[in-house]
């Protein structure tokens, strides 16, 4: 395939399939580098599986995905992890910090993975933390801080790596509107600063709002919004 | 009343709870009642052991012949002449009998309805396996016989035990009242002999054993009736929720354990009647036993149904004791209590004290008290269990640094150390008992092992023919023998200085030249040589006897036992003096070495004085008769079988040859049955500890599925997330382990001191167990690493 | 939105001149649409006739005649009773969207590309209020906010019928 110009990452004709259910059916995405593209679509549509087949997280059963002119595809479990260690970064609906680490150790993790020592690892963490203003959670384990926060956290864990693409599956999910809010406004700019491209999952239109440009998945089809018009 | 009744309903509605909610809870209920069920039926088949150990001695007892005590008797339509012909045959005994009936109402041996013709043998199922397979080619060799039938179950102590009966001829000649006798019936009590009174020590160990081995068993169950906790956790705050008070919350909980351990208990019958059937088909260290050995005594068995469920339900309510059940959850209480050391201090050191009494006893004083040792024990052991938990929690708390892995490990064991420390106790009790145990045996053990004296670099088997046996060929036909690097014959005798009822004696050894170097220095050697040995640790009067020109009779006779009385004369010239050396006997001997020609030169003038011209091949026969003959060999160790086909050999030469294999220390032989019995135990015990420890491991796993996933979605690698669960079940075991050697080696030390045997650490022994802890972890660990692979894929996000 | 009462809120703090009130009133509430000094002073005519309020001193300068205005004790009544009656919610049972998506399925043309354009331009606006939103202060965040979830709710009722046009198709286009 040739991915459109410019883009960092592109995907053509994803097909997935588990079991006789058709997650992913002919999809299609591409986003450029500092951009933020929402995924949005009914429940069960199949936006997660296009979000882990981009990360590499998943292998698609066909179709091509390219990422900085590489394809997914052929490379190894342990290249793709090694991808998702330095390049991307994650944050889901919950369910993700470690409980039994602190706040801040849960931030240096990623770096930690790449072997950064342990003491820059959360010196770094805690700058990140300070940008999304939870520095004063550094101490603190998960289970002592609120929804918000916690997601905030995963948030600046997400981002510690300066990543250059974040992917966020329903990150304001389990957050009331407020907190929702907060925790979008605090990713765009974060990534937006750094040049992050952002692809964020959501089936809210509010927080899809956050984004330059929307993707619908329909069925396990993909559509454009953009082109619409 | 009231709150009987209210406790019933309660408990009642546990139970219910137990076996609802649906698939997840039934999973649950049936993981605690596998755990429970498996340590039920380890109990089950430890309360039958007793019953084991009883049988198997009265059927030994019933199929005794004595053939060493039996009073010398006429041939009589009742009597029957019995052989020993045991043999090895790889690292197996087989126990053999040659019979030969001589009257009609000749005893059968129990298990056997007819006697086996001449040329026939009955041979036990085990043995007809053996013979029918290929592993079986060298002993179907050795044992030339047809196959008449089976022996039945009441005729074998196990049921992998090797045993024939075949039948024979011409016995009576060879009754010597040691291997051959003449016997009227088997079982028979024989009159002076009393049954062995145990031995005070071995009792202490045996007490000593079933403790430590049962300890393991009860921590096992106390866990299994925790598994699922967490999920339980929010179930109780849901029935807070709706409205039952803390007590009740409380109670349900212990329902819910007693409703899996009632469970429990109906799988562990079944598994125990499994075992029970299973056991029936293995063979475990040379011992094997038969279904119908298994049966629990009653009184045990019932103190087992009663003992498992109400100890679930105290133990859910002990566990439950440092946490605070609200509608919204549980809370463990928000501090947990700092463990606090004093109280767990006091068990090990209340078990010492018991113990302390009885320091310095030995076997001397009369029995230990029973229950002041099972007392001292147990509560050693439970103090481990208790000390485990402070010391997991004040180590872990005091780590940090390292890896990823480390950290991810470490700081999972610092929120939830008592988990941790639960695992693990199981082990930490085996291996503490278990280590005890060794350093008890190891200590005890020059009291129970007997050095043979054997010296292996100079022969590694010795075959006893006997009097009479082999003839003269017997020599060439070992040195033919496959696997034989040298034959080394001697034949030993004695001289007595009368015909009938001798005083005094002397004892020959026979042999040529190369044979007699092995047993004394001697100058220069030539066929019709004779030496008087010196220097012997034994002198039984030789000198005095050994006067040239004196005759002197071999094979005298006495009043009962008619022998040859063949006469010998000393030579007039030509004796000369040797120096015994402690060689191939074992010890330095004493008396005449003789040369054959020497021996028969002696012989000659004297028979062809009394007997006209007897031919030599007479003589030689006759001599031989009077001499017994044993043969040393010394083998190619590169040939594998080199000891059967020896077996074989010795069989061919006679049938009641005896072969043995040399060994450089014999044990005793109950001091066996208790070292076995320990290690087939320590083996049950750990696997089941191991299989509870990879429940629980991949319990916990599972509740972290989506945290795994979202790991793996980052990039973590398979390799820190697994090197993560070693690191989170090795630290509580390197603890655990070191714990458990201190206080194995301190109640080793004290068993040893109340045994009054030198307190020696058997390291060996501590390593290994620690080992054998280690590597029930490792097993476990790598056991659950594919589940882990499979939680990790990113399947696991999916649900969100 | 009732300028009068927002005027006569606005005067409750204090008197105030006409260009004074217009200011006032563009600052907090007129973002969009500013007022016209004339529509300030027609409603001021209004309420002087109702006796809401009354004139509190003239001034005299170079343009027009500068009247400054105070709330009477009736106009103070009259804005507590506005605001504690409730708006009647709007019911949005006639609307256009609806009105535009069954002419789609009767004439056969496609009806989810109406909604999907739909769809988008509903999201540019959202865009663009989100951003003026981050940009705004707390004013602008609580206005914009309130347009949003409109936004959203008219998103959402596209996204719902999408997802039920065949259903509707059929029974729009069967009887």
């Amino acid at each position: 395939m040739t991915a459109p110009a410019g883009s960092l990452l592109a995907a053509e004709g994803l097909r997935k399939a588990y079991g006789p259910t058709v997650a992913l059916d002919g999809a299609e995405f591409s986003i450029h580098p500092g951009e933020v593209v929402a995924v949005m679509g009914p429940s069960g549509s199949g936006k997660s599986t296009l979000l882990h087949c981009l990360a590499g997280i998943v292998t698609p059963d066909a179709g091509s995905i390219l990422y900085d002119g590489r394809d997914l595809a052929t490379m190894n479990d342990a290249q793709r992890s090694a991808l998702r260690r330095s390049e991307f970064g994650f944050v889901f609906q919950f369910g993700q910090l470690v409980p039994e680490l602190t706040c801040v150790e849960n931030v240096a993790l990623p770096l930690r993975l790449n072997g950064t020592s342990r003491k820059r690892a959360e010196q770094t963490a805690l700058d990140w933390m300070r940008r999304l203003e939870v520095d004063d959670l550094a101490k603190k384990r998960p289970g002592e801080v609120s929804g918000g926060q916690g997601q905030r956290v995963a948030v600046a864990r997400a981002l510690v790596t300066s990543p250059r693409v974040v992917f966020a599956d329903e990150p304001t999910g389990a957050l009331d509107s407020l907190n929702g809010e907060r925790v979008m406004e605090l990713l765009t700019e974060a990534a937006r600063s750094a040049s992050t491209a952002v692809v964020l999952v959501t089936h809210e239109a509010r927080v899809a709002a956050y984004s330059d440009r929307e993707i619908v998945v329909r069925d396990g089809k993909s559509r454009d919004m953009e082109r619409v018009v | 009343m009231r709150t009987a009744r209210q406790w019933a309903r309660d408990l009642a509605m546990g139970v219910r709870f137990a076996f609802g909610g649906g698939r997840e809870g039934w999973t649950r209920a049936l993981l605690t009642a596998v755990g429970v069920g498996l340590g039920v039926a380890l109990l089950l088949l430890t309360t039958a052991v007793p019953n084991v150990l009883s049988v198997r001695d009265a059927r030994e007892q019933a199929r005794a012949d004595h053939t060493f005590s039996q009073p010398p008797r006429p041939k009589a339509a009742d009597t029957l002449v019995v052989a020993d012909a045991n043999t090895t045959y790889g690292e197996r005994d087989v126990r053999g009998r040659l019979l030969e009936p001589e009257g009609p109402k000749a005893p059968l041996p129990p298990g056997v309805d007819r006697f086996p013709a001449a040329g026939e043998m009955v041979v036990s199922p085990a043995l007809k396996d053996l013979l029918t397979s290929s592993d079986g080619t060298l002993l179907r060799e050795r044992l030339p016989y047809r196959i008449a039938g089976t022996i039945a179950e009441q005729g074998l102590v196990g049921s992998h035990e090797l045993a024939y009966y075949a039948g024979a001829k011409d016995l009576a000649p060879r009754i010597d009242n040691s291997r051959v006798a003449r016997i009227v019936a088997f079982g028979e009590k024989v009159p002076g002999q009393t049954s062995e009174r145990m031995d005070p020590v071995l009792i202490l160990l045996i007490l000593v054993v079933f403790t430590v081995l049962l300890m393991p068993v009860a921590v096992f169950i106390a866990a299994a009736v925790r598994f699922g906790g967490e999920r339980r956790d929010r179930r109780l705050a849901a029935l807070r929720l709706v409205g039952s008070d803390s007590r009740m919350t409380r109670r349900i909980a212990a329902g819910e354990a007693l409703g899996g351990s009632l469970l429990g208990l109906v799988l562990g019958t079944v598994f125990f009647l499994i075992g029970r059937q299973a056991a029936g088909s293995v063979e475990v260290l040379g011992t094997s036993v038969f279904p119908s050995y298994l049966n629990p005594s009653p009184a045990l068995a019932v103190l087992v149904a009663v003992a498992v469920p109400a100890a679930s339900v105290l133990v859910t309510l002990f566990a439950l004791r440092g946490v605070v059940i609200e509608p919204l959850g549980v809370v463990r209480t928000a501090k947990p209590a700092r463990r606090r050391l004093w109280w767990r201090l006091l068990l090990p050191l209340g078990g010492l004290a018991m113990l302390y009494p009885m320091v310095g006893q030995g076997r001397e004083n009369g029995d230990f008290n029973q229950y002041l040792v099972t007392g001292g024990v147990l509560l050693l052991l439970v103090g481990v269990t208790a000390l485990l938990p402070w010391i997991v929690e004040a180590v872990v708390a005091r780590l940090g640094g390292g890896s990823v892995a480390w950290q991810l490990a470490v700081r999972r064991l610092q929120l939830s150390s008592g988990t941790a420390a639960r695992m693990v106790n199981g082990i930490a009790v085996a291996v503490a008992g278990a280590i005890a145990l060794q350093m008890l045996f190891a200590g005890v053990e020059g009291d129970y092992t007997e050095a043979t004296g054997k010296d292996l670099r100079r022969a590694q088997m010795q075959v006893h023919l006997g009097a009479d046996g082999g003839g003269s060929d017997a020599g060439e036909r070992f040195r033919a023998t496959k696997g034989v690097r040298t034959v080394t014959q001697l034949s030993m005798g004695s001289l007595s200085d009368r015909r009938k009822n001798p005083e005094q004696s002397a004892s020959i050894t026979v042999g040529d030249c190369a044979a007699l170097r092995e047993l004394a220095t001697l100058p220069s050697c030539r066929d019709g040589d004779v030496f008087e040995l010196t220097g012997a640790e034994y002198d039984d009067g030789a000198s005095a006897l050994v006067k040239p020109g004196r005759t002197l009779y071999l094979d005298p006779s006495y009043d009962e036992d008619p022998g040859r009385e063949i006469p010998w004369t000393v030579p007039r010239r030509g004796l000369r003096e040797a120096a015994s050396v402690d060689g191939l006997l074992g010890f330095k001997a004493d008396g005449l070495l003789l040369t054959p020609g020497a021996l028969r030169k002696g012989a000659g003038g004297a028979v062809a004085s009394t007997a006209v011209s007897a031919p030599a091949s007479a003589l030689d026969s006759s001599l031989g008769s009077a001499l017994s003959s044993e043969i040393y060999l010394r083998l190619d160790r590169s040939v594998p079988d080199a000891a059967e086909y020896v077996r074989n050999t010795a069989a061919r030469v006679d049938p009641l040859a005896d072969a043995m294999t040399w060994t450089s220390t014999r044990e005793s032989e109950k001091f066996t049955a208790i070292r076995q019995g320990l290690f087939v135990g320590a083996a049950c015990v750990l696997a089941l500890i191991g299989a509870s420890l990879l429940v629980s491991q991949l319990e916990q796993l599972r509740e972290r599925r989506k945290l795994l996933s979202s790991l793996v979605a980052f990039g973590t690698r398979r390799r820190t997330l697994g090197l993560s669960v070693l690191w989170q079940t090795a630290i509580p075991i390197a603890l655990g382990l070191l714990l458990a050697s201190v206080v194995g080696l301190t109640l080793g030390s004290v068993l040893l001191r109340m045994s009054a045997a030198k307190v020696r650490v058997d390291w060996p022994s501590v390593l290994s167990m620690t080992g054998i802890g280690a590597g029930v972890v490792l097993t476990v660990t790598l056991l659950s690493l594919p589940p882990l692979a499979r939680l990790m894929r990113a399947d696991g996000l999916r649900t969100e | 939105m009732s300028i009068g009462h927002t005027l006569l809120g606005l005067l409750e703090s204090g008197p105030r001149h006409g260009y004074d009130l217009k200011r006032a009133f563009d600052e907090k509430f007129g973002h969009d649409r500013p007022l016209h000094y004339g529509q300030v002073y027609s409603t001021m005519s209004r309420l002087l006739k109702h006796g809401l309020v009354e004139v509190d001193g003239i001034e005299a300068g170079d343009g027009p005649e500068r009247k400054r205005y105070a709330i009477t004790e009736a106009g103070i009544t009259d804005v507590e009773r506005w605001l504690g009656t409730p708006e009647k919610p709007e019911p949005y049972l006639q609307s256009t969207l609806y009105t535009k998506v069954v002419l789609a399925l009767l004439t056969h043309r496609d009806a989810a590309d109406i909604l999907d354009t739909q769809r988008a331009e509903h999201l540019r606006s959202m865009r663009i209020l989100t951003d003026r939103k981050r940009k705004g202060d707390l004013a602008d965040q609580l206005i914009c906010d309130h347009a949003l979830f409109h936004l959203e709710a008219d998103l959402r009722w596209l996204e719902l019928t999408a997802a039920r046009l065949d259903k509707l198709r059929q029974a729009v286009v069967s009887p």
